[in-house]
């Protein structure tokens, strides 16, 4: 019996006639892609993408120049110099991101006991040239003053984990 | 190639030969997975040895480390078999903790045990896929992608990246799991079980697939012993031998699981494995968030000259401000003392040879990656197969270079 039932199953191209049918139900679901760069997927608040360097809410940039940011990056990606401003507060005079050798871990945001650098919900940077991805403190602080709004609430969104 | 020979008078030399040729595969040729370069002797389309020359991909991983503290070492692991980061920071963490002598938290383990096998559900989404792709069959890896992505979404919750997760830590995990995501993956994972059922339906019993695998490759017990073989390449020839059974880490003891065995050590026995080893994850998953539902408590151990403190206290303790600079410049320093720590990774016994002088940073950290230890086995296991048979073959050994070259 078992014999008769796999000839026939065989000659029959039941597998092959069941796969077909599979494949044919799935068109009827609903479709799993979206139109890119109209739809975007969510994202979560720990979604760790472009850099930025946030402000207080009163313009004051809240960088303090402790280098741990710099200390603990893996990839030896961010390079600080510092000393203090005129008004006798210690600010950095230079804060460069290399992002070609960024590899995106997190742990300077981790490690910013002031929640100055973070990684941003932005993953859409590409440039066209490589000296483009060479961030300096000026693009760091666009990049804060563009996305801050979105910036603190994921921060606050994650505040309980932290 | 031998020509048949004319059967009159006595001599019975062919009329000519074909010299054995040698033929380069990949490392461009997209079924090599990667940046595998096969030097292929070939007789007609007879493999009759198989070179694999690898290092492609080397990136000096395991050098690096020694000049990297162990926090910053984390992320290297991340992009060894980046198709199964979390198994391969899940080594170096037992690994680490081994040494310092500390226990990750109940709370953490059960986090630990859940997202490896959402890893390892993800590699063999891959695998699966892929190795169907490389014989012929497209539709599953436009299926099984649909799905990673899913798994890439918790991933990205959990961690906050798709890929190079960072999150498994020497002591626990990096966050707790944000609120939801244990119930939107055990919703996920309720209705798992019907996506591998369809991806069976269209390959375990179709012909044309069947054909490509059944007796290929085939491997016997002994000769997978003998070679160094782990994981599903070594159960599907009849060995079960699983490392979360056989020496059980973090809490994988207290998991109900069965242990898949393949009994002819071909392509196809390793297909069917791995496709029943997602169904096993899938039911340590659904335990793992039953009993992370009923564990409170801490995801990091709470010992502050290992762990950085919470953000909350770092704002306001000096102490706690002291150990966060600490941490985070200096590291922690691991007493001296060697471990050689092997976790069961989705490819295999993945493992970590650590020796620590007493310092922050590790003196020596040797990788052992399962693929390595299948790939030398290319030779014997082509030998005497089509061309089209090697890439079957590499296909069922699940070669990620990453891990390889290191």
């Amino acid at each position: 019996m078992a014999f008769l039932d796999r000839t026939a199953r065989s000659f029959f191209l039941a597998e092959l006639v069941s796969g077909m049918g599979l494949t044919f139900s799935y068109m009827f679901k609903p479709r799993a892609t979206i139109n890119y760069p109209h739809e975007k997927t969510p994202l979560s608040p720990r979604f760790r993408g472009e850099h930025a360097l946030r402000r207080y809410p009163n313009g004051e940039e809240r960088c303090i120049a402790c280098k741990l940011c710099e200390a603990v990056c893996p990839a030896l990606a961010i390079t600080i110099e510092a000393e203090p401003r005129e008004d006798g507060s210690r600010r950095t005079t230079r804060y460069d991101i290399d992002m070609t050798k960024c590899i995106y871990c997190g742990l300077c945001q981790e490690a910013c006991p002031v929640d100055a650098i973070v990684e941003g919900p932005n993953f859409e940077f590409t440039t066209e040239t490589r000296e483009e991805l060479f961030y300096n403190k000026e693009k760091l602080l666009a990049n804060g003053d563009r996305w801050e709004p979105l910036l603190a609430a994921n921060l606050a969104a994650d505040a309980p984990y932290r | 190639m031998t020509l048949p020979a004319t059967t009159t008078g006595t001599t019975t030399a062919p009329e000519h030969q074909i010299k054995p040729y040698t033929m380069n595969f990949g490392p461009q040729h997209p079924a090599a997975h990667g940046v595998l370069r096969l030097v292929l002797e070939m007789d007609g389309e007879v493999v009759e040895r198989a070179d694999p020359h690898i290092g492609l991909l080397h990136r000096g991983t395991e050098k690096l480390i020694e000049y990297k503290t162990y926090m910053q070492a984390v992320p290297y692991f991340d992009r060894l078999d980046y198709v199964s980061p979390m198994c391969m920071e899940h080594t170096f963490a037992l690994a680490v903790e081994k040494l310092l002598g500390v226990t990750a938290p109940k709370r953490a383990q059960y986090i630990r045990v859940l997202f490896a096998e959402v890893t390892r559900v993800l590699n063999h989404l891959l695998t699966l896929t892929t190795f169907a792709l490389d014989v012929g069959a497209i539709t599953p890896s436009l299926w099984g992608f649909q799905e990673r992505e899913k798994l890439m979404d918790f991933y990205e919750r959990v961690s906050g990246a798709r890929l190079h997760s960072n999150y498994f830590r020497p002591g626990g995990v990096h966050q707790d799991l944000p609120a939801g995501l244990a119930d939107d993956l055990r919703a996920y994972f309720r209705t798992f079980p019907r996506f591998v059922d369809d991806l069976e339906g269209l390959l375990t019993n179709n012909r044309i697939f069947k054909q490509r695998l059944v007796d290929v490759g085939i491997v016997s017990s002994e000769d997978a012993l003998d070679w160094g073989f782990s994981g599903p390449m070594l159960r599907g020839s009849n060995v079960a031998w699983d490392l979360r059974k056989s020496q059980p880490y973090d809490r994988y003891d207290e998991f109900d699981f069965d242990v898949p065995v393949g009994l002819t050590g071909d392509c196809y026995a390793r297909y069917l494995v791995r496709v029943e080893e997602m169904r096993q994850s899938t039911r340590i998953i659904l335990q793992a968030l039953d009993k992370l539902a009923v564990t409170d408590g801490p995801v990091m151990v709470n010992d502050r000259k290992v762990s950085p403190p919470p953000r909350g206290e770092m704002k306001r303790s000096m102490e706690a401000l002291i150990h966060h600079f600490k941490l985070y410049t200096e590291g922690y320093h691991v007493p001296p003392g060697e471990t050689y720590t092997a976790t069961e990774a989705p490819k295999g016994e993945f493992a970590v040879y650590l020796v620590s002088d007493g310092s922050n940073k590790p003196y020596r950290c040797k990788i052992r990656s399962p693929g390595f230890a299948h790939l030398q086995a290319m030779d014997f296991m082509g030998k005497g197969h089509m061309l089209a048979d090697a890439v079957a073959i590499i296909g069922s050994m699940d070669i990620v270079f990453g891990e390889i070259d290191r």
